[in-house]
């Protein structure tokens, strides 16, 4: 049976060589970041070649907020990945649990939206709970196996539309008679921002809380070696399904926070190809890090946005035609870029800075 | 009952498709520990290649000797395709398990994105001879030769890969590897060069399903990897890793309770009944149904 041999955590940049005033205001950069962030509809900056219209237009402030979603998803995947080592290919089923659950219940059932949010939530961790009780009795491979064959189910579920619930390979419109009037209409797109933004808030306190604590070190240590972590006298069974049940929990509150900001479900959501993207998410960003996955499913979504616009953009149209038709394709870009990054960044992102800062030092000349 | 045979052939052809896809799969597996998410990818260069050839090639066309010689280009293309990741991305990761999956990852999504950009996300009608698409009466029932044609397909290839296994150095240099790679590399030989035999097998294994898939289903679109390769490792995982005898069983077993379940309950309860078919699997016998890991 194999063992995967999970990313190791980076080590923090204790050894780096800006220590001094940097030092002292760094633990409250997350928080400055979150002002900039919490304000940033205030703005009318329009950033020409970044996002289409100025910042607070409502077509800018989806894009942000389907940016933030994702990066509270992957940094929720994180927990999984990066954090206790499981490779999970099923993930994408909690997500979708949570976006087809509240359209359901509000669309088809006509409950009102926390009752509809409330139950969509409490079923998906059940949810994950159940499956991961199954999935977590093997372990490596045959785990990602077992996890993505779970979710293939879900897909099927979609897709064949049993019972008229899922509206099929159409989707379902969310019906927006029954929710609160602040978050209906183009105008209000700046409170699903705020949303977005509380819920990616939200899922990277928990994943700092869960991975400081006790339970945290026991999962980090799940990740580097399992069997010393049963000789210690604990059962990682069990706390891999604590892991596996909040994982999945979290991925179903995106899901309610995503399916009001795009208005809808469709089937493309409970799709493999999802899992896989937060995968890429995680290791573009650096799994096991404190702001990586984050980082890594803003960038990902936002140049997987973009992408699609700069593919059809004239400065692309005007290549010859067996560059501008790859180019064109965002998923192509982006894997390609993967693929690199696993080669030449294996820690993603977030190991760029301590490189570089290698970099300039060796460059710098001696005193 | 004829009925019952139909649906029996026809679970057969698909099951042909499964094994062709689940062999490779599972000697690149149980070899290399390389779960290869790019499998459908040479799936669809297979097919995209014959595809190809029988419009371009000169001599190959959508007929007789001339479509045979467009399979046989789709399968050299899909052949090449494979040994050249294996070359260029698998084996410079050499034992790093998890990044040569992640590599496989991406690959699987700029490469079907190359074949979406190159000929278009939509389907295409596959050039297939005017004879696949005939029926042939076996005892009562109508069944379609293009399936028939892939059971033929899958049963040689399944005695090509066994012979090989079981009377070539490689073959044997390849079986002792799956069993224990630790052990074959400590004494002396070198294990690298069976991966790249083993992804070309693999490779021209899935190229051949996605030439011969392309005349089952009529045809061919960027996607039609990525959707096979699903139940693909199902049935590898049902079959025992890097055991392709088991893989064998396993993708019959598969392709007929698909059939029969889609067709006597609804739509889609097949394919639900194969996922719990491989819970129940995985509860009882982790290793699969072949028993121990690895054997021809």
């Amino acid at each position: 049976m194999t063992v995967i041999d999970a990313p190791r955590a980076q080590v923090p940049d204790e050894l780096s060589p800006q220590r001094g005033r940097w030092h002292r205001v760094r633990p409250f950069l997350p928080l400055v970041a979150l002002a900039v962030l919490a304000i940033l509809p205030y703005s009318t900056i329009s950033l020409p070649g970044i996002f289409e219209g100025p910042v607070n237009s409502p077509g800018t402030l989806q894009l942000l907020a389907i940016c933030l979603i994702f990066g509270g998803l992957a940094a929720g995947y994180d927990l999984l990945f990066g954090r206790t080592g499981m490779l999970s290919f099923g993930h994408a089923l909690y997500f979708a649990a949570g976006v087809y659950g509240t359209d359901i219940l509000v669309t088809r059932a006509g409950l009102p939206l926390w009752q509809a949010a409330l139950l969509t939530i409490t079923g998906g961790t059940i949810l994950a709970a159940l499956l991961g009780a199954v999935a977590l009795r093997t372990v490596g491979i045959a785990f990602a196996m077992v996890t993505l064959a779970f979710a293939q189910v879900g897909a099927i579920l979609v897709a064949r539309d049993f019972g008229g619930l899922t509206g099929g390979e159409e989707g379902l419109p969310l019906d927006v008679s029954g929710l609160p009037a602040g978050l209906v209409g183009v105008t209000n797109t700046v409170n699903l921002y705020w949303l977005a933004l509380a819920y990616l808030t939200l899922v990277v306190f928990v994943v700092h809380r869960v991975s400081g604590s006790p339970t945290g070190r026991v999962l980090a240590g799940l990740r580097d070696d399992e069997r010393r972590i049963g000789v210690l006298g604990l059962d990682p069974y069990r706390y891999k399904l604590v892991a596996f049940t909040l994982a999945g929990g979290l991925a179903s509150a995106g899901g309610v926070v995503y399916v009001l900001i795009v208005g809808g479900a469709s089937p493309h959501i409970t799709s493999s190809e999802l899992t896989l993207s937060l995968l890429v998410m995680v290791v573009l960003g650096g799994p096991g890090t404190r702001w990586g996955p984050v980082l890594g499913g803003v960038l990902y979504m936002y140049l997987d946005h973009r992408l699609t616009a700069f593919g059809t953009s004239d400065a692309v149209d005007n290549l010859p035609a067996v560059l501008s038709r790859p180019l064109s394709q965002p998923l192509f870009v982006l894997g390609t870029v993967f693929i690199l990054a696993v080669y030449f960044f294996p820690g993603g992102i977030t190991s760029l800075a301590p490189r570089l800062s290698h970099l300039t030092r060796s460059l710098r000349p001696p005193r | 009952m004829g009925t019952v045979i139909l649906l029996a052939l026809t679970g057969l052809g698909l099951a042909a498709l499964y094994f062709l896809v689940a062999s490779g799969l599972s000697l690149v597996f149980g070899l290399a520990d390389v779960l290869n998410f790019a499998h459908g990818l040479f799936l669809g260069v297979g097919a995209y290649g014959t595809w190809w050839a029988a419009g371009n090639l000169p001599g190959a066309g959508s007929d007789g000797f001339g479509f045979v010689l467009a399979v046989a280009f789709g399968v050299a293309a899909g052949t090449l395709v494979a040994i050249l990741v294996e070359l260029v991305l698998i084996r410079p990761l050499y034992s790093r398990t998890i990044e040569q999956v992640l590599v496989t990852v991406g690959l699987s999504l700029a490469g079907v994105a190359l074949l979406q950009a190159t000929w278009g996300a939509d389907a295409r009608t596959f050039p297939r001879p005017d004879w696949t698409r005939q029926v042939t009466g076996i005892l009562g029932a109508q069944v379609p030769n293009g399936g028939l044609l892939l059971i033929v397909a899958a049963v040689l290839v399944l005695g090509a890969i066994l012979a090989f296994l079981r009377w070539t150095r490689y073959g044997l240099v390849i079986r002792a590897g799956v069993e224990n790679r630790e052990m074959v590399t400590a004494l002396g030989i070198d294990v690298r060069k069976a991966f790249t035999l083993v992804f070309a097998i693999g490779g021209a294994a899935a190229a051949l399903a996605g030439a011969l898939g392309g005349v089952y289903f009529g045809t061919v679109s960027p996607g039609q990897g990525g959707s096979l390769l699903i139940f693909a490792f199902i049935v590898v995982v049902i079959g025992g890793m890097g055991s392709v005898v088991g893989s064998a069983y396993a993708a019959v077993v598969v392709g007929l309770v698909q059939q029969f379940v889609n067709y006597y309950g609804t739509s889609g309860l097949g394919d639900i009944c194969v996922v719990g078919l491989l819970a129940v699997v995985l509860l009882l016998r982790p290793q699969g149904i072949a028993g121990k890991v690895a054997t021809a």
